[in-house]
């Protein structure tokens, strides 16, 4: 067990290392930073003097060194917009980033189980169809273009909602949350269904798929021959084995969520790490792209690194194999 | 019931916290801007926006008004006492936000801040070399040559405090690259109408006005709430559900929706910007081009070029009206004479006839490079004019792409265009910087013509260029001015386009006076 933790962690830091590498060489063809720093009267000395002092005359192999040496210890440098430490930056940031995807996946279990193994069960209903109908619409728009109807049905229209930013937000230090007030309620609403619209529908389908093929087991059919009442069957045993994939799923779906939280965030100017980083490619602001890729890679390695050891926890074939790679 | 009963109290709440418009007195103005500004220090970064929002808070010795004429600010009056020395009175009894005197010694103090190696803002007092305290309210700028515009662009040349910087340990901008933040960045103290009381970086700041403030406030506000919001879809929306009172800059196309909305309307009127297009006037033969040489040597060529652009069709499809043509290099705001010079008329049958005169009969294929992303509809601009230069045999490659890679590849030292399109803007609203920058030849040493990056080079306006700087006689020196732009005309060195419309919106309860440098000043504000 221990060796196995030690082997994925091994290949965690290589994985961050090729992710930071790749990074690096990307942007080289994003722009030049310098033209974003001064005015466009600056004369050619002074970029030139500029360039010199924030290294980026050197090797980009030395570059990427210092970058990564840095990184280790948590120093990501100076943001060449935002004048900061970028892992201030970040850190003020983050807060709003997780709250947003944390209440998505949420919102988008708690609907989409119950209208997952719903449509497994009544495959022909009229609701069924409603709901597989709207899952491939939430699948297909682009949450751009979700997020700007939303805008202009709540907001414009109906003059319920929000239509941009966080609303009230109590600061707790270390944290700052809009859960603790109305307005920063009202304002997460149309933000969080937005960006929950597209798992909604991956889980529901999910759940669907696995209650199909579950209903069809055997041991289904034993306990039906017990007698035990249908809801009985259908929640304590078919739901509970189902729901094994859907952890993972959704375990790998969260990286996803943090990462693709970019599109959702600027539409509704929610002031997370997704348009930190976004503004951060606009102005070629090197320290943030490669701050905010580095640190996406670190939470799908994390969140990797659990489900496997979650896998080896519950699977026992796992231990089995790796006893006879042993022999 | 029970939920009626939630949200009234929640809105009490909300009511005493004074999210809201509270008593009937309190004039509030929420507003957005695309972006936030990145920094509260005066000396840190070289941006429009920047020092239009501290414009509220800092003052400089001179300022602008609404329509940017020079006024006195912390400075009375001044007078050339040498032709290299100016000196300037300072207003007595100014009191910073922190209640600080204002004097000489902040004055000299600003000067060495704004003159540091980290300063972006540096050109500001390019060519001065000392500031002299005469006493307490009196100060000297001596400079290396006259010069007549000294003070045309310090308006964002702020005063800061000697005191509060010194002990804050904000006595030197930001350094980026040693990694120094100055407590600047995120702090204000100024002398302006406005004081900051609450900032969170990208969500809000907050000002309110200073009640000390030496000038008679002209604005009704109680306080002001600033949100960037980047999305112009989301801005729409925002100024039109009612969030917010003002915003800026309105998408063209969103214009009609603004103004069919009851209570919102768009303000505009043209930009201090010319967009124009520039050649490549140096290599022997031009990149993607199907001649063995480089066809834009040829002044015939380019006034083909030039002839072929039917302007107004661009004003009218592509800028929906909102674009000024203009036939010189600079604003017509910003030069007396600019109605003496007119732009060669759209003709396409004189462009074939001058292509043909060059060698060019079937004319030739060459490339455009455009930014996406820096000036109001850029990539349709350039789409426009491509298919207006195919009806004359040019077949332009065009190449669209977002600012930061366009910057890079045009810049002087890479060059790599064939045609280009740019803007600018003189930050000192004066000809001499046009001269200077677009239209010497390049000078390695002196960094002139640094944007000059089609590298031609004319002896006559490399003269004016010098003349104009020390030429105090008005009306000398505009002649002089008006002799190069001719020339630029006849040779069609550049290929003006239009200026750019500065394009606003606000709820028609907001009286606000437009700036045509595109800054927004709440002094000017009254809410009705």
């Amino acid at each position: 067990m221990l060796k196995f933790i030690a082997g994925r962690l091994m290949q965690s830091v290589f994985v961050m290392l090729f992710v930071g590498a790749i990074a690096f060489t990307l942007f080289q063809f994003v722009g030049d930073p310098i033209n974003q720093m001064v005015g466009e009267d600056a004369t050619q000395a002074e970029r030139e003097e500029l360039r010199e002092r924030l290294g980026l005359n050197d090797p980009l192999i030395v570059q990427f060194g210092r970058f990564a040496a840095n990184a280790a210890t948590g120093d990501f440098g100076f943001s060449y917009q935002h004048k900061r430490p970028v892992i201030d930056l970040i850190a003020e940031r983050l807060p709003a980033t997780l709250e947003l995807a944390g209440l998505s996946i949420i919102l988008a279990l708690l609907v989409g189980i119950p209208m997952g193994v719903y449509t497994g069960l009544h495959r022909y209903g009229v609701l069924s169809k409603i709901f597989m109908t709207l899952s491939l619409i939430g699948v297909s728009l682009p949450t751009f273009l979700i997020g700007i109807l939303f805008i202009y049905l709540f907001s414009v229209i109906l003059g319920w909602l929000p239509s941009f930013g966080r609303g009230e937000v109590v600061d707790l230090g270390w944290w700052t949350t809009g859960l603790l007030t109305l307005s920063g309620w009202k304002a997460v609403i149309l933000p969080a269904v937005t960006l929950a619209l597209f798992q909604m529908t991956l889980v529901m389908r999910l759940v669907r798929a696995e209650m199909l093929e579950v209903m069809r087991t055997d041991y289904i059919k034993f306990a039906r021959a017990r007698g035990i009442a249908n809801r009985a069957v259908q929640f304590r045993h078919a739901l509970k084995n189902t729901l094994v994939p859907v952890i993972t799923i959704i375990g790998l779906q969260l990286g996803t969520v943090i990462a693709f939280a970019i599109i959702t965030e600027t539409v509704f100017q929610w002031p997370g790490m997704g348009r930190l980083f976004l503004q951060g490619i606009q102005s070629v602001d090197i320290p943030i792209m490669s701050a905010y890729l580095v640190m996406i890679a670190f939470f799908f390695v994390v969140i990797n690194l659990i489900v496997d050891i979650l896998y080896y926890v519950v699977d026992p074939r796992l231990r089995i194999d790796s006893a006879k790679g042993a022999n | 019931m029970q939920r009626r009963y939630l949200s009234t109290a929640a809105l009490a709440a909300v009511l005493s916290a004074g999210l809201m418009a509270g008593p009937a007195d309190a004039k509030e103005l929420r507003w957005a801007f695309q972006t936030d500004t990145t920094s509260l220090d005066p000396m840190g970064h070289n941006v429009t926006f920047t020092f239009s929002v501290l414009g509220n808070v800092y003052e400089g010795l001179v300022r602008r008004g609404a329509d940017l004429e020079i006024e006195p600010a912390l400075a009375e009056k001044w007078e050339i006492v040498e032709p290299n020395r100016w000196r300037f009175h300072l207003r007595k009894g100014v009191k910073f936000h922190n209640g600080n005197d204002f004097n000489a010694d902040d004055v000299i103090f600003s000067y060495q801040r704004i003159n540091n190696p980290d300063s972006n803002v540096r050109d500001r007092v390019a060519g001065v070399t000392e500031v002299v305290k005469v006493d307490d309210y009196t100060v000297d700028f001596v400079t290396e040559v006259p010069n007549p515009i000294l003070i045309s662009q310090w308006e964002s040349f702020f005063m800061m405090d000697k005191e509060w910087s010194e002990a804050n340990g904000a006595t030197v901008p930001t350094n980026t690259t040693k990694g120094i933040e100055s407590y600047a960045g995120q702090h204000a103290n100024g002398t302006g109408p406005f004081k900051i009381t609450e900032r969170t970086v990208d969500v809000r700041t907050v000002f309110v006005p200073n009640t000390e403030w030496w000038d008679k406030a002209t604005h009704n506000l109680t306080k002001v709430t600033m949100t960037p919001i980047t999305q112009s879809a989301t801005r729409v929306a925002a100024l039109l559900s009612g969030e917010i009172d003002m915003m800026y800059p309105a998408p063209l196309q969103d214009i009609d929706r603004i103004n069919n909305n009851q209570g919102t309307s768009v303000i505009s009127g043209p930009e201090l910007r010319t967009i124009f297009l520039g050649m490549d006037q140096f290599r022997d033969k031009a990149l993607g081009t199907n001649t063995d040489k480089n066809p834009f040597k040829d002044a015939r060529v380019r006034k083909a070029v030039y002839q072929a652009i039917d302007i107004e069709l661009i004003k009218k499809r592509i800028m929906r009206g909102l674009a000024d043509p203009t036939s010189i290099m600079i604003s017509p705001k910003l030069f007396a004479l600019s109605d003496q010079v007119s732009r060669w008329p759209y003709d396409p049958e004189a462009s074939k006839k001058l292509l043909a005169e060059a060698g060019y009969p079937d004319g030739f294929e060459t490339r455009m490079d455009c930014p996406n992303d820096r000036y109001v509809n850029d990539a349709q601009i350039c789409q426009a004019i491509t298919a207006m230069l195919a009806r004359v045999g040019i077949k332009l490659n065009m190449r669209a792409y977002p600012k930061a890679q366009f910057f890079a590849d045009i810049n002087r030292g890479k060059q790599d265009f064939a045609i280009y399109l740019l803007g600018w803007t003189p930050s000192s609203f004066d000809s001499h910087n046009v001269y200077y920058n677009l239209m010497s030849t390049w000078n390695e040493k002196t960094g002139q013509g640094r944007v000059n990056y089609g590298d031609f080079s004319d002896p006559r306006i490399d003269e004016i260029t010098k003349l104009i700087l020390t030429e105090t006689d008005q009306a000398k020196r505009d002649k002089l001015i008006l002799e190069g732009y001719q020339i630029v005309k006849e040779q069609a060195y550049y290929i003006p386009l239009h200026q750019q419309a500065v394009v606003w919106a606000a709820r028609d309860t907001i009286e606000l006076k437009q700036r045509a440098d595109n800054q927004f000043h709440f002094r000017h504000v009254t809410v009705k």
